[in-house]
């Protein structure tokens, strides 16, 4: 029994490292992307328009000859900053939300939930995309976009954890005690709801890749000439027919990344979660 | 009875969130940078025209004038001067209902057939090979944006193999790529949540007493455990409705099929805030009607809840 029990979580914790392997080697990419680029990612190779993968552009060329395994490599930054700021951003704004309104309760909690609940009647991807419109395409929109339609749901989420924490005795005692509410949310709230925060920071980054690579292949993202991934899957669409390299290669790498932050959010999950532990 | 009661309140609690949820809605699109009288009338017009486009929008009275009338016309059907369609758009965004609502409904009927089974076939063969490889599957499936695989299955079944219309609406055969880029999604998370939800009911006490009865495994699991594993099913497939709406879009866009969320995508291009804002605003109305159904629903298959 033991032996099965460490098997079990011997696999899990694969799933934990796999994915932060993954999201690393993202990281390190995007930190180191432009020197490791064999081509700059503007530079112009006007023999191989449309080039297949070939020995000098080992993912082939788009439609202005420009390499793409360059112009991924180089993209790499720009969407792991949509991610991660998002994130960042809508973690901070959403936890602030939620362990107010959850912990003072009332009529400020009432605003709270009101304003939540508003926003969570518009579905995320058109608020973003309403966002966006309204911005206006580029990377600030983008991000001011993602962040706004993670709010509500963070929000919520830790509110949730934040009434329970607040129900239990350390809680209780330290407010009886005369701690200052400020005092009781840094010591004691924060640092239990902060499990919850982190595993659903991780699994919201795959989502953040996904709703700004969907941005940016509709039109309302990073625009040309910038490498973005979304936006340039949404150029190589009108080339299907004679370049599919241009539409495989940019959803390979957007996929993968999504991926690695699934993994790695399950992974946090179970190594975290006392409560998912079967 | 107790279902009319709880369709009446509903009803009645929706009414505050609309509005308020139009207000917000209001006040982001009253964010656009520029002035939204030029961006219509477009570069080369003249100050008269874009001073005619200005009253055309409302936009010479105060804030809060637009504002009132704004809502006033929103509940008499008016969502405002569209410059796509050089009037009131709601008929027209109502005319791409249909097409938007039949993608929907055939991905969650493709999520139902094949969701389910598939969750249902893992669990009963647990930790073999073949739950294994759906498990993977799901992993995989969860991973992939919907606007990409969309364009793989172009890419394959379109354009290599020639067997499906690439875009557009040519009869019934051109559901099926934008229904399974749609559908891919909700396919995974409802065979992930049926497969856990039944592991979990297969072990409970009712199944072994209808073993020791002697029913067959085929009878447990289809008339007894199933039933069970239906709920949190329904829960997954509800939950995920604004994903639908918004995946739609994108989808929508990739296989130009003639739905909202084509309109809402033309509509950004052509700077046409009004259209872009009536859009948003039947999108929500529509969404706010989804929840009350599946809540509706919940109610009908979860008999404890009713008298709670």
């Amino acid at each position: 029994m033991p032996a099965a029990a460490n098997t079990y979580r011997a696999k899990r914790r694969v799933r934990l490292w796999a994915g932060a392997a993954l999201v690393g080697t993202y990281v390190l990419i995007a930190l180191i992307g432009d020197r490791l680029a064999p081509y700059h990612p503007d530079e112009q190779d006007l023999f191989n328009i449309l080039g297949a993968p070939d020995a000098a552009h080992w993912l082939g060329a788009d439609n202005i000859g420009r390499d793409q395994f360059s112009r991924l490599l180089v993209g790499t930054r720009f969407t792991l900053a949509v991610a991660f700021l998002s994130v960042v951003l809508a973690v901070t704004i959403g936890a602030t939300l939620g362990l107010i309104g959850g912990y003072f309760g009332g009529r400020v909690d009432a605003a709270v939930t009101g304003l939540v609940d508003l926003l969570l009647t518009v579905p995320e991807l058109i608020l973003a995309i309403a966002i966006a419109s309204v911005v206006g395409a580029g990377m600030t929109g983008l991000i001011v976009a993602t962040t706004a339609s993670f709010v509500p749901r963070l929000a919520r989420l830790i509110r949730g954890r934040v009434l329970e924490i607040r129900e239990e005795e350390y809680v209780q005692a330290a407010i009886t005690v005369g701690m200052s509410d400020a005092r009781v949310l840094l010591r004691h709230v924060m640092p239990n709801a902060v499990t919850v925060i982190v595993i659903e920071a991780s699994l919201l980054a795959g989502q953040a890749v996904l709703v700004g690579t969907a941005l940016g292949f509709l039109g309302l993202g990073v625009q040309p000439p910038a490498p973005e991934w979304g936006t340039m899957l949404g150029a190589g669409r009108e080339y299907l027919d004679v370049a599919p390299h241009l539409v495989v290669m940019p959803g390979i790498a957007i996929s993968l990344l999504i991926f690695g932050f699934n993994l790695l959010g399950d992974g946090l999950r179970d190594a975290l979660d006392p409560r998912s532990r079967a | 009875m107790p279902v009319i009661s709880f369709v009446a309140l509903r009803v009645l609690r929706i009414v505050p969130i609309a509005f308020g949820v139009v207000t917000i809605i209001f006040l982001i699109f009253k964010a656009v940078p520029g002035d939204q009288a030029t961006l219509m009338v477009g570069a080369t017009a003249t100050q008269a025209e874009i001073d005619a486009m200005r009253v055309r929008l409302g936009l010479d009275r105060p804030i809060l004038e637009q504002y009132v009338s704004h809502m006033f016309g929103l509940v008499q059907g008016d969502f405002g001067w569209s410059s796509t369609f050089r009037g009131n758009p709601l008929p027209y965004i109502l005319a791409r209902l249909p097409a938007t609502l039949a993608l929907m409904l055939s991905a969650i009927a493709l999520t139902i057939v094949i969701g389910v089974p598939a969750g249902v076939v893992a669990a009963v063969h647990h930790d073999r090979w073949i739950d294994h490889l759906l498990t993977g599957f799901v992993v995989a499936l969860l991973a992939v944006p919907n606007f990409w695989l969309g364009l793989m299955l172009v890419a394959v079944l379109a354009v290599q193999m020639g067997w499906l219309p690439s875009h557009g609406f040519e009869g019934p055969a051109s559901l099926i790529m934008p229904t399974l880029a749609l559908a891919a999604r909700l396919i995974a998370l409802v065979a992930r949540m049926t497969r856990g939800v039944m592991l979990e009911e297969l072990r409970k006490d009712y199944v072994r007493t209808a073993r020791a009865k002697g029913l067959e495994g085929r009878t447990i699991v289809v008339r007894h455990v199933l039933r069970n594993a239906m709920i949190p099913t329904v829960t997954v497939i509800g939950l995920q409705m604004g994903y639908l709406l918004g995946g739609s879009t994108v989808v929508e866009r990739i296989f130009a099929w003639p739905g909202v969320g084509d309109l809402l995508l033309n509509a950004i291009g052509m700077r046409d805030y009004t259209l872009v804002q009536g859009i948003v605003v039947v999108y929500v109305a529509g969404f706010m009607l989804i929840n009350l159904v599946v809540e509706g629903l919940y109610l009908l298959i979860n008999p404890r809840l009713r008298h709670a």
